[in-house]
């Protein structure tokens, strides 16, 4: 640490061992609270929820941190597989007589099931011996990771709205609105609209990405001029766009005829992401899309004037306010662009392969995965893409893991949880791995609690 | 530190006071050494420790609850219950000890206000009384005029020496050199974490100064006198309101010309804030005039104010200055950098930023580890340097700057005045806001007192100081003569504190 500043008592700018940077912790938000100097009559604005929560996010927290989660939800996920597990909970009864059982059946009721949820999401062996002896394609070598980046791409596009809105300070629970008015304005262009191919997989596209602007715009709107807390209309958006959803299906002309359930009718093949392996493999362009927009969003926060505003009303709306940039504009702003983002994460589950039809789930938990993505990948754009890789693996894998070794779905579900359960409190994972200066982050979370 | 002793800690932003005084009230824990309480050496856990060893601390920053009451501050923390298990909060007695603690001290407040009703002058009395209800030997006062008037100042020595007049020690935070001479008994100067000397009060400011930065700095301001040109800033009739719906400043009339330093004197919350505000665009303007040379700007969005050429150092930085989680450089650019060479069209040009941030930053002598550093990160001096930089470093026909020095140490102080004048001699015309009396007539080629939202008069820097006080009271000067020795280092006049009660 060089120390270019040696006339305005430096020694306390960084924290050079534990007990300081516990002291800096205590500083609440100055970062450099302990050096008594920024103190100096300034009344510490009151940070908002968001800002507190991406400081702790982001406060002493590493890709150790991340990868400790990882290993503690995948812990907690054994012990649960182990109890609702008759069979090898059984063996335990008897564990004093016979230790062996219990852990043999342990053993190899966890090792397979893991090692199912790792050949259906990555990587299986078996496909790749099948392949060099021909007995099946290459097609089954690729089917894991097919499967994988079809669960991501939806997920990508929603942590992307979560993620940018975070940044820009506002808290959009509404992923799961903007995507569902994204699905059913794709789906209507895509069955409604008489276009040619690739115009018309155009248009599917662009009116997802329309619908979402929409839901995204409201809650923006009446952010920015009427001061609605946009965590509650967001969610109350929410409900609208669902049951909106389960209405529209059963109207006529967008019923399938030939059912009398609620199901739409299938999007036209004009507007369909193009497969991108194959028909036999499902992983489609969304994919491509995916990448696209995380580089997009990835420029436009960190190289655009645009971003800028955007960081800097999240960071400290006041100042923002008070250097010319128009809080409000930006606020409406940060809505639309992430309820474009959510709304083609939408469009996905309709134009991709996931589904082609509209149905009352078919958007899934997309929009509220997207927060956990958003979380895991630490609200920046390239975490946000790999956090889903991985939310997507889990689907892909946890298929497998249910087919074959019987553990049900939900379980990678609760993985899911886990694991942004550990991320979002560090000092806990901390504690548990005795990493050090877990004593300043536990100070820090337990100040948070001034929300 | 003896019974009944005044101790002042004196040093520059950084130098390691507050984080001393934290360890003595058990918030931090020292790394080595030790706290010796009447002989005996002390551990302390936490506050709760060092209230029991009778310290008492009352902060920078209050830690009060706004929405409670005074008596329900007091009590927090320590709450009397009866009723046994039923544990009713015994609020009676919370405001007869109020009240009790309140007269022996001669420290009026009303157990029943609301704190955020109430100014801060008396929310600090507030502390004092809450430290001095846990029956504390030493109070320690964390720079407690930072965010004090002159007059409540002046209110604050009084109560000082009525506690050390009961026997109380106390321990007085500051960087504020008038003051440690008016009411230390014993002055010690804190540099960079360490000691660098003890002094009596009878030693010069500037052999304090020097002291407390470790070389000569001048404590006046050198200036040539004005050459003032055309007005630029003209304000007319103006009227607006403040955060609550209630008017603010009622009926301005101000001229600042090029060339020229005007100087905003007044207790705060007289309006100067809003009269600012109301300049930038970024307050609603209800009636009257504001014309920046020749074009009227009022209504104009604070984007289009600042691009017209006007430079503004607003009054809180942390708040409204810079985006503490941004970078020295992005803060640099906080208002132009949409603008070339900065940004061309949505696109940012990092290289820009980062090279004209280099350059500023050496220009303005920053002291910062990279351009990349967080704001934050920097000392308050530092900071304000950035904000200051980045305002002055384009052409500009008014530069407004509020409460340009607050909390930075005496070497910023030095430099940002300069640069103030400097901004001046090159034919700016600059309008200065504070609440530094003293900063003020340093600078101000003109003072225009305001008081209750009104600019009661505007006189030269070369008026007497109680003068000027008294305008500051709202008491013109032509009604000035009797009570013109009560604002002098004394008791703050009747006048004063009444005004400071309703405000």
């Amino acid at each position: 640490m060089t120390n270019p500043n040696p006339q305005s008592g430096s020694p306390d700018k960084e924290p050079a061992s534990e007990a300081q940077a516990a002291q800096n912790a205590l500083g609440n938000t100055e970062r450099a609270g302990t050096a008594t100097t920024p103190k100096v009559s300034e009344p510490q604005p009151q940070p908002s929820l968001g800002r507190l929560f991406l400081n702790n996010l982001w406060a002493a927290n590493t890709f150790t941190v991340t990868l400790l989660s990882l290993v503690l939800a995948v812990v907690v996920g054994a012990v649960l597989m182990i109890i609702s597990d008759p069979d090898v909970l059984h063996t335990y009864s008897y564990i004093t007589a016979r230790p062996s059982d219990a852990f043999t059946a342990s053993w190899t009721l966890v090792s397979e099931a893991y090692a199912n949820l790792f050949k259906g999401s990555v990587f299986d062996p078996e496909a790749f011996s099948g392949w060099l002896n021909g007995s099946n394609g290459w097609q089954a070598v690729l089917a894991p990771i097919s499967e994988t980046l079809t669960y991501a791409a939806p997920l990508v596009f929603t942590g992307l709205a979560v993620a940018l809105a975070f940044r820009g300070g506002l808290f959009n629970i509404g992923a799961q609105g903007q995507a569902t008015i994204g699905v059913i304005l794709a789906a209507l262009a895509g069955f409604l609209l008489p276009l040619p191919p690739g115009l018309h997989l155009l248009a599917a596209v662009l009116a997802g990405a329309l619908g979402g602007a929409l839901w995204g715009f409201i809650p923006g709107i009446l952010k920015a001029r009427a001061g609605a807390h946009e965590v509650i209309n967001t969610i109350m958006l929410n409900y609208v766009a669902t049951y909106f959803l389960t209405w529209l299906i059963v109207q006529n002309g967008v019923q399938d005829p030939t059912r009398t359930d609620a199901i739409s009718r299938a999007v036209d093949n004009s507007a369909q992401l193009p497969r991108l392996l194959g028909d036999n493999l499902r992983v489609h362009a969304g994919i491509l899309l995916a990448v696209l927009a995380t580089w997009a969003v990835a420029w436009l926060l960190n190289r655009s004037t645009l971003g800028f505003e955007l960081r800097a009303v999240g960071a400290n709306p006041d100042a923002a306010r008070t250097a010319g940039i128009s809080v409000t504009r930006t606020y409406i702003l940060i809505m639309v662009f992430s309820g474009i983002l959510a709304g083609l994460g939408g469009s996905n589950m309709v134009l991709g392969s996931t589904a082609s039809a509209l149905t009352p789930l078919v958007v899934a938990q997309i929009g509220f995965d997207g927060i956990l993505v958003a979380l895991l990948g630490r609200v920046k754009p390239w975490g946000v893409l790999l956090a889903a890789l991985l939310f997507g693996a889990l689907q892909a894998g946890g298929n497998r893991m249910q087919s074959y070794s019987g553990i049900s779905l939900e379980l990678v579900t609760v993985l899911q949880a886990l694991i942004v359960i550990f991320i979002a409190a560090p000092a806990l994972v901390k504690a548990i791995f005795q990493l050090r200066a877990a004593r300043a982050a536990r100070l820090q979370t337990s100040l948070a609690k001034g929300w | 530190m003896e019974p009944g002793e005044i101790h002042a800690l004196l040093g520059e932003n950084g130098a390691g006071k507050s984080t001393l005084m934290n360890v003595l009230y058990g918030l931090y824990q020292p790394d080595e050494g030790e706290i010796l309480v009447d002989g005996k050496p002390l551990k302390l856990k936490g506050p709760s420790d060092a209230i029991g060893a009778g310290i008492g601390m009352v902060h920078q920053h209050f830690m009060l609850v706004p929405v409670f009451t005074v008596a329900e501050n007091i009590m927090l923390g320590a709450e009397q219950t009866r009723g046994g298990i039923a544990g009713f909060l015994d609020r009676r007695r919370a405001r007869r000890e109020v009240t009790e603690v309140s007269e022996r001290y001669n420290l009026r407040v009303d157990p029943d206000a609301v704190i955020e009703d109430l100014p801060v002058g008396i929310q600090q009395r507030v502390e004092i009384v809450k430290a001095l209800t846990r029956d504390v030997d030493l109070l320690i006062l964390d720079e407690p005029t930072a965010v004090l008037t002159p007059q409540e100042t002046d209110e604050l020595l009084t109560v000082m020496r009525s506690l050390k007049a009961a026997g109380k020690s106390i321990v007085f935070i500051t960087h504020k050199l008038g003051e440690v001479k008016a009411i230390a008994d014993r002055i010690t100067v804190i540099r960079r974490g360490k000691t660098v000397g003890t002094a009596s009060p009878e030693a010069s400011r500037d052999e304090l100064a020097a002291l407390m930065v470790g070389r000569n700095v001048r404590l006046t301001v050198d200036k040539s006198p004005a050459t003032a040109g055309d007005p630029v800033l003209e304000v007319t009739g103006l009227v607006v309101d403040d955060d609550r719906q209630i008017r603010a400043v009622d009926g301005v009339d101000l001229t600042v010309r090029a060339g020229e330093v005007l100087g905003v004197a007044g207790v705060q919350g007289n309006g100067q804030t809003e009269l600012i505000e109301a300049i930038m665009g970024l307050r609603p303007v209800l009636a009257g005039t504001v014309s920046l040379a020749g074009d009227r700007i009022d209504g104009w969005k604070t984007k289009k104010v600042l691009r017209a050429g006007v430079g503004y150092v607003p009054e809180d930085r942390s708040v409204d200055g810079l985006v503490k989680e941004f970078s020295v450089a992005e803060n640099l650019v906080l208002d132009i950098y949409d603008r070339p060479p900065f940004g061309a069209g949505l696109a940012l040009k990092p290289d820009a930023i980062a090279s004209s941030a280099k350059e500023r930053i050496e220009q303005f002598d920053v002291r910062t580890s990279s351009a990349e550093a967080p704001v934050g990160t920097l000392s308050g001096g530092n900071q304000q340097k950035v904000i200051v930089a980045r305002e002055l470093s384009r052409p500009l026909k008014l530069f407004i700057a509020a409460q340009p020095t607050r909390g930075v140490d005496v070497g910023s102080i030095e430099f940002i005045h300069s640069r103030i004048i400097h901004e001046r001699d090159i034919g700016t015309a600059v309008m200065v806001v504070s609440s530094e009396l003293d900063e003020v007539i340093g600078l101000a080629d003109r003072i225009a007192v305001m008081y209750r939202g009104r600019v009661i008069g505007v006189v030269g820097p070369d008026t007497p100081r109680e003068e000027i006080g008294l305008l500051m009271a709202g008491i013109s000067p032509d009604a000035a003569g009797e009570d013109g020795a009560a604002t002098d280092g004394g008791p703050a006049s009747a006048d004063g504190s009444a005004s400071e009660d309703e405000a």
